[in-house]
């Protein structure tokens, strides 16, 4: 029950926000005409109303948590393909994300820490990326929104040789192939 | 005293000896076959542990003289079955070497190059204790010295050289392709003329007598196997397609079939084609599982690769149709671990591969007639061997010196030294014997 009622209130908030969205076009030619310089505002001269300006503020920091939540990257155990209860966490996110947003295609790309025979590690990268994504297509995205690769050891996020560096290379990448320009608040 | 014997063949025996050689040395030589040697029969034409024909190798008059000599020494020491004795340490010769002062220094046998005045270089080998010259023989020498082309001439003669006293051809005219900063490269196997061969790629192997190379890019795009005209500098793409790694190459020894690694949402799987284009084969049915690294056995009948099949890598051998599965490795070791980087040895005796020993990984070889295994490095983490065509030297990665660098071994005495120097390099293989270029 909980859940669905935060659900409704996410998609009230998001329409509430997409309304004042919308006004954004309308309002900004109005500036561009009006000649009269208004001392008070002087940054940004507009007939938004406070309350509206912040809905709109709130609303992008609201699409980049977004858009940061989809493309989130999780990590792996050493030499291991099998989701961690965080990543689990992501990807649930994810789902709530891709579901609101069903014209958004992903790829999902699999890369290994260092450490292990180089070239089989490609291979470790592509099942880490398959993980995920039969992660998500179990709980009912449709598999061609989802691009899986594997970069294996040859694009490390962090150069090193510490524990800490293997860590956050041994991961999943996120990226946004289709829609990324549509994407919805969630 | 075994070094008195050596030397101890005549031109015309030494052939039927030679072909004698081979046949005991797939055997593997140990110590106490060589002890159990008839007495009287030398053991100078192979090599003994312990017991290393002394070589020196004259001052060479004329332009670049010095080179020459230089390089000489330098690949019969890289041989490892020499003892080199430095040029400079060498009396005066004029006219027939004075073989009593060369048996005082402990020298077996004198190499005497000569520039001609056509340009080749007559090299004559002595030996000193038949006080006569074993073999001569005058050789083409390419122009301008000190070019690639002259270089490689030269280790030429090396080969040669080392082909009269021992039977068994040298490898100092050989190459080894490697990866370094998302490309392939090549350098001479006494490092020098370290180039850049690819624009992109990684994984090199090569095609038969050098020619060429067979590599994989792993872009994010299409992943290709390409392959090179080292000639022509010509690419081309052999496997590519959409959202599939395609990796980790082998060439057949016949350079006709290439075999790699296929990485899809069905997992990773061997596949085979013909390098002048056709529809790939399956060999693997991971479903799911990885099977990758795939190596040729010399007939070209059989592969080794790496599957982790059972739940942890491990080296297989497989017919190259997929069949005839085998468990190579973990028959020698009966724990679960991490064996990856199987390079059958040319002449079909060994599979030289990776193994995880305490958190890191070492060289080390297996035997295919008795299973029997062998490190072959235990300093530093140690990465994708690969053999030489003397089936005796590998080339591997190793951080022994702190960043990752291709280092060579010589797998019978253990004695290694560095081939590349700089950034870091991996993922090597040994040319095998180049054409005459």
């Amino acid at each position: 029950m909980m859940r669905v009622s935060r659900l409704t209130l996410v998609l009230a908030s998001t329409t509430l926000v997409l309304g004042a969205c919308r006004k954004k076009p309308v309002v900004a030619p109005q500036t561009e005409t009006t000649p009269v310089a208004q001392p008070q505002q002087p940054s940004r001269p507009t007939n938004i109303t406070p309350a509206a300006r912040d809905t709109m503020e709130a609303y992008r920091t609201k699409l980049a948590a977004t858009r940061a939540r989809l493309l989130e990257t999780i990590y792996f155990e050493y030499d291991a393909d099998d989701l961690r209860d965080d990543a689990k966490a992501s990807l649930d996110a994810k789902i709530v994300v891709l579901n609101a947003n069903p014209g958004v295609k992903i790829r999902v790309a699999g890369h290994c820490d260092e450490r292990g025979s180089d070239e089989y590690n490609i291979a470790l990268g592509r099942r880490r990326a398959e993980v995920a994504k039969r992660y998500l297509t179990d709980r009912g995205i449709d598999a061609s929104r989802i691009e899986t690769a594997s970069f294996g050891r040859e694009r490390p996020a962090v150069q090193g040789t510490s524990e800490e560096a293997w860590a956050r290379n041994r991961r999943d990448e996120f990226e946004i192939i289709v829609g990324g320009d549509q994407l919805r608040a969630q | 005293m075994p070094q008195m014997m050596s030397f101890c063949l005549s031109p015309r025996v030494l052939p039927l000896f030679a072909s004698a050689t081979l046949a005991v040395g797939a055997a593997l030589p140990s110590r106490t076959e060589a002890q159990a040697q008839p007495p009287g029969v030398s053991l100078s034409t192979r090599y003994v542990a312990g017991q290393k024909t002394s070589l020196i190798v004259l001052a060479v008059k004329g332009l670049n003289g010095d080179s020459v000599a230089t390089i000489l020494s330098r690949d019969f020491d890289y041989s490892d079955r020499f003892n080199v004795v430095s040029t400079s340490s060498a009396p005066v010769v004029n006219g027939p070497p004075n073989y009593a002062l060369f048996s005082k220094l402990g020298v077996d046998g004198i190499v005497q190059p000569t520039l001609l005045p056509s340009g080749w270089v007559r090299v004559a080998l002595h030996d000193v204790s038949k006080k006569a010259v074993l073999n001569s023989k005058d050789f083409p020498f390419p122009s301008p010295a000190l070019t690639p082309a002259w270089r490689s001439a030269l280790h030429g003669v090396s080969d040669a050289v080392e082909e009269w006293i021992t039977g068994q051809r040298g490898i100092a005219q050989t190459r080894i392709a490697f990866t370094r900063g998302g490309r392939v490269w090549v350098v001479d196997s006494d490092r020098a003329q370290v180039t850049p061969a690819t624009p992109s790629g990684m994984s090199p192997q090569w095609l038969p007598g050098g020619r060429g190379l067979v590599y994989s890019v792993l872009d994010g795009v299409r992943n290709p196997i390409m392959m090179t005209d080292l000639g022509t500098g010509s690419q081309r793409t052999l496997a590519s397609s959409s959202g599939i790694e395609h990796s980790s190459p082998a060439v057949s020894p016949d350079g006709r079939t290439v075999v790699y690694a296929r990485g899809s949402d069905t997992g990773t799987d061997l596949y085979a084609m013909p390098i002048e284009g056709g529809a790939p084969r399956r060999i693997t049915v991971g479903r799911g599982r990885a099977s990758t690294q795939p190596t040729f056995s010399p007939d070209g009948q059989r592969i080794a690769f790496m599957s982790d099949r059972s739940g942890h890598p491990e080296v297989y051998i497989s017919d190259l149709d997929g069949t005839n599965v085998e468990l190579l490795t973990a028959a020698a070791f009966g724990d679960r671990d991490y064996r990856a980087g199987p390079d059958w040895s040319p002449d079909g005796r060994l599979v030289a591969f990776q193994s995880r020993n305490g958190g890191t990984f070492q060289i080390m070889t297996i035997n295919l007639r008795d299973q029997s295994v062998k490190f072959v490095t235990n300093d530093g983490r140690n990465d994708d061997p690969s053999w030489a065509p003397d089936s005796r030297h590998i080339v591997f990665s190793s951080t022994r010196s702190g960043t990752r660098q291709l280092w060579i071994v010589d797998s019978e005495t253990g004695r290694s030294r560095q081939l590349t120097f700089g950034s870091e390099a991996r993922l090597s293989t040994w040319s095998p014997r180049l054409l005459s270029q």
